[in-house]
């Protein structure tokens, strides 16, 4: 049983969907930090361009094609939550994950590669940056998976259903920070 | 409108509002309640402060008698030296300033204040107290690590503090900074709570300009510290990867750039003043208004001037980089910005002068506190323009002029606003009232010896004294006598201090335990939590109160009272 305090909505929007937004506010300005230290680097660095040809551009578009799809079930699934079929919502939902484990086996691959052969993280600023963007935004990937299912779970029995909305949010935003990582990373060359 | 809870609800067999008496884990270690909540930060945040007071008493010790056995510490070596200022910075901001004056009072006022049962998210924020107190037991953990304590300054500018062979600290570096990130995190999760609980559980009746200045504050502080500690996480993962991992991104012999550090931290740093700041503002505005007995002077000027502020805050930070090789044409903007800060700032100093005036003033222990407050901070805010235009700075710049300036900034934030706060508040809390004559004794052993610290640090700064230096017998142009004399003064009043702090706890204790009963409303105060009992129930109140009016209706004309309860319909 939740306090009161959690049910009442004096601004009129629901406190769950409120504080999800302060949460992407707080994460955009720590993938603001990291990309814009990035873009300044980048600017001032054009040897980079070079580095930056040995990145697998294919399976990055793949990668981007995989997130982009697992966002529309997340918004199918926004839709099934809405008109009550939690059973839907839920399988929707693990569509979405199958899309996060996809992305995830992808990068493990490509990341083997490029480690096979010879950049690694200490390579040099660039790949060192490489990593950790991209390696933070596939820990948001994975907890993001996590957290989408343990709300498939309760929405199969029409519990809770309102997550949905909220995880799907997160999981846009997850989205356009590759939308941002995938140009700065692969096609700038 | 007001919403109760029937007795035959399921909500009466949960544990939230349950009528059983709650074991002692659950009532007092793994509580849901915010006020429990508040307390838990409260005492953290008072250990941390014994802990971050003693670590000062050992350094002030050797630089007023270098190399003499420190009685409680022993010889203090150079590494110790470094140790101690760089954790005695970090703890009292992130483990001091933080906990109590954004943690424990919001978690104790907001709910209380709006008119609600408890935040929003209750066990959010238990697990928010539970990473901070982990960040506060890893951040100790690293004295006792080999090589001792990070010694790289509270700023931890790289490359001192990315690579272990300058800072000789190769585990201690990246456990501070471990800690640091962890009390990140405790305060983000923190910081959502308290602003959706304002946005979304307020009173019934109680409209966006009928909402404690002090709620107000905590708020915008949240805010300000959600937006601008994202560039410090992602610099403190780049950092710990530049230890750990042997990259290079601030490195400049690899292609990495020191510069880039400084501005992450400041981005976040300076705006972090203001996130400390505006809660104590904030309580200062509850003091002054109950005790003057009149209606805060401007409330929507004060708002917007603190929203102002909030934006300001981000647009100052390079400031701080003024002799780090930024371009002098962008430290004439830096400049002009860090000035435009202070016009805010002093707008609030002069409302909260005009509220006093022609007030009916109660020099009671909190008034004194809450005065002082103004006084002080107006020393640390006048001292801050010599060091806001770059021309002067470049002097000034790592002197203890510094050093003074921002103690008077942060001493009547950390420590004044929360003495304030809580002799305040101390009656709600424990349902007792504290004994005035031994605060006033604690206050002015307090606030006397404050000004006989860091006065003398001034004239000091201005001889041209640097900040971190172990031992200034090496530097024949600082040790003169004079300067010797000053460092001794310096740190005598830092021990009479120190030694009238006993005081607050022998009156905190005996207070606690046999102080009078206090009522649920002795200080006459308008706003919300004063109508619930002292301290107040699990759920603060048998039915929800319903607001009709704002905080600071103090001697209305032709009321009998002088003083006008929020929840009062007339």
């Amino acid at each position: 049983m939740k306090p009161i305090a959690t049910t009442r909505s004096t601004s009129g929007m629901p406190t769950g969907l409120l504080a999800i937004w302060w949460v992407v506010g707080s994460e955009i300005v720590i993938f603001g930090g990291l990309l814009g230290s990035y873009i300044m680097y980048r600017l001032s660095h054009d040897a980079w361009a070079n580095q930056a040809a040995n990145t697998n551009t294919a399976l990055g578009t793949l990668n981007t094609f995989v997130l982009l799809t697992s966002s529309l079930f997340a918004v199918l699934a926004h839709r099934a939550a809405e008109s009550g079929d939690g059973k839907k919502a839920a399988r929707l939902l693990y569509y979405t994950i199958g899309g996060a484990v996809t992305f995830v086996c992808v990068k493990a691959f490509e990341w083997s590669t490029e480690i096979a052969h010879g950049y690694t993280i200490t390579s040099n600023t660039f790949w060192s940056f490489y990593y950790t963007a991209a390696g933070i935004h596939a820990l948001h990937v994975i907890a993001g998976a996590i957290i989408m299912a343990i709300v498939a779970r309760d929405a199969a029995k029409n519990m809770e259903l309102q997550r949905v909305e909220l995880i799907g949010i997160y999981w846009h935003f997850v989205d356009i920070v590759w939308i941002f990582l995938f140009p700065l990373l692969y096609i700038a060359k | 409108m007001a919403e109760s809870i029937p007795s035959d609800s399921p909500a009466v067999a949960d544990d939230h509002h349950g009528h059983e008496e709650p074991s002692f884990w659950s009532k007092y270690v793994f509580s849901t309640d915010h006020k429990m909540i508040a307390m838990q930060y409260m005492f953290t945040g008072m250990a941390m402060a014994v802990i971050g007071g003693f670590m000062a008493y050992a350094f002030r010790m050797q630089l007023a008698f270098p190399g003499i056995e420190v009685p409680g510490f022993g010889i203090v070596t150079p590494a110790n030296y470094n140790a101690l200022v760089t954790n005695h910075g970090a703890i009292m901001i992130f483990w001091v300033a933080m906990p109590v004056l954004i943690a424990a009072f919001g978690n104790y006022l907001i709910p209380l204040m709006c008119g609600c049962d408890d935040m929003v998210f209750p066990k959010l924020n238990r697990l928010s107290y539970q990473i901070f107190l982990l960040s506060a037991v890893v951040l100790l953990s690293s004295f006792f690590v080999e090589g001792g304590g990070f010694g790289g300054a509270w700023t931890a500018y790289p490359p001192l503090s990315a690579k272990a062979e300058y800072s000789l600290t190769p585990l201690g570096s990246s456990i501070w900074l471990g800690a640091v990130a962890l009390e990140f995190v405790a305060f983000l999760l923190g910081g959502i709570n308290f602003i959706t609980t304002a946005m979304n559980s307020r009173a019934p009746g109680m409209k966006l300009y009928d909402i404690p200045i002090v709620i107000w504050m905590i708020v915008i502080a949240s805010i300000l510290f959600l937006v601008s500690v994202g560039p410090l996480i992602a610099g403190a993962i780049m950092l710990l990867f530049d230890q750990q991992l042997g990259t290079a991104f601030f490195d400049p012999a690899r292609g990495g750039d020191p510069v880039l550090w400084q501005h992450l931290f400041w981005f976040f740093g300076h705006p972090e003043v203001y996130v400390v700041l505006l809660p104590a503002l904030g309580i200062t505005a509850e003091i002054i208004t109950v005790f003057a007995r009149k209606k805060l002077f401007g409330y929507k000027t004060v708002l917007h001037t603190t929203i102002a502020t909030g934006v300001l805050s981000f647009t100052v930070w390079a400031h701080h980089q003024f002799i780090s090789g930024v371009d002098p044409r962008m430290a004439h903007v830096f400049t002009l910005t860090t000035l435009l800060i202070s016009v805010p700032i002093a707008e609030m100093m002069f409302v909260y002068i005009a509220t006093l005036y022609g007030g009916s003033i109660r020099l009671t222990t909190p008034m004194l506190w809450g005065l002082s407050f103004i006084a002080e901070f107006l020393i640390g805010g006048v001292t801050g323009i010599f060091l806001g235009a770059s021309g002067a700075d470049i002097y000034f710049h790592d002197t203890y002029f510094v050093l003074a300036h921002f103690h008077y900034t942060f001493f009547p934030i950390a420590i004044i606003g929360t003495f304030a706060g809580l002799t305040f508040w101390f009656p709600k809390m424990f349902g007792r009232m504290m004994n005035d004559r031994l605060g006033k004794i604690h206050f002015w052993g307090t606030i006397i010896p404050f000004n006989f610290i860091f006065i003398p640090l001034f004239v000091l700064g201005m001889g041209g004294q640097h900040r971190r230096i172990f031992d200034y017998s090496y530097f024949p142009e600082l040790s003169m006598p004079w300067m010797q004399d000053i460092r001794v003064l310096a740190t005598s009043s830092l021990l009479i201090m120190l030694g009238f702090q006993v005081v607050f706890f022998y009156n905190f204790i005996v207070s606690l335990r046999s102080g009078e009963k206090a009522s649920k409303n002795p200080w006459k105060s308008n706003t919300l939590e004063w109508t619930a009992d002292s301290p107040p129930p699990h759920g603060n109140w048998k039915e929800l109160p319903t607001v009709y009016r704002g905080p600071y209706e103090y001697s209305v004309p032709g009321r009998d009272e002088d003083y006008w309860p929020q929840d009062q319909p007339n």
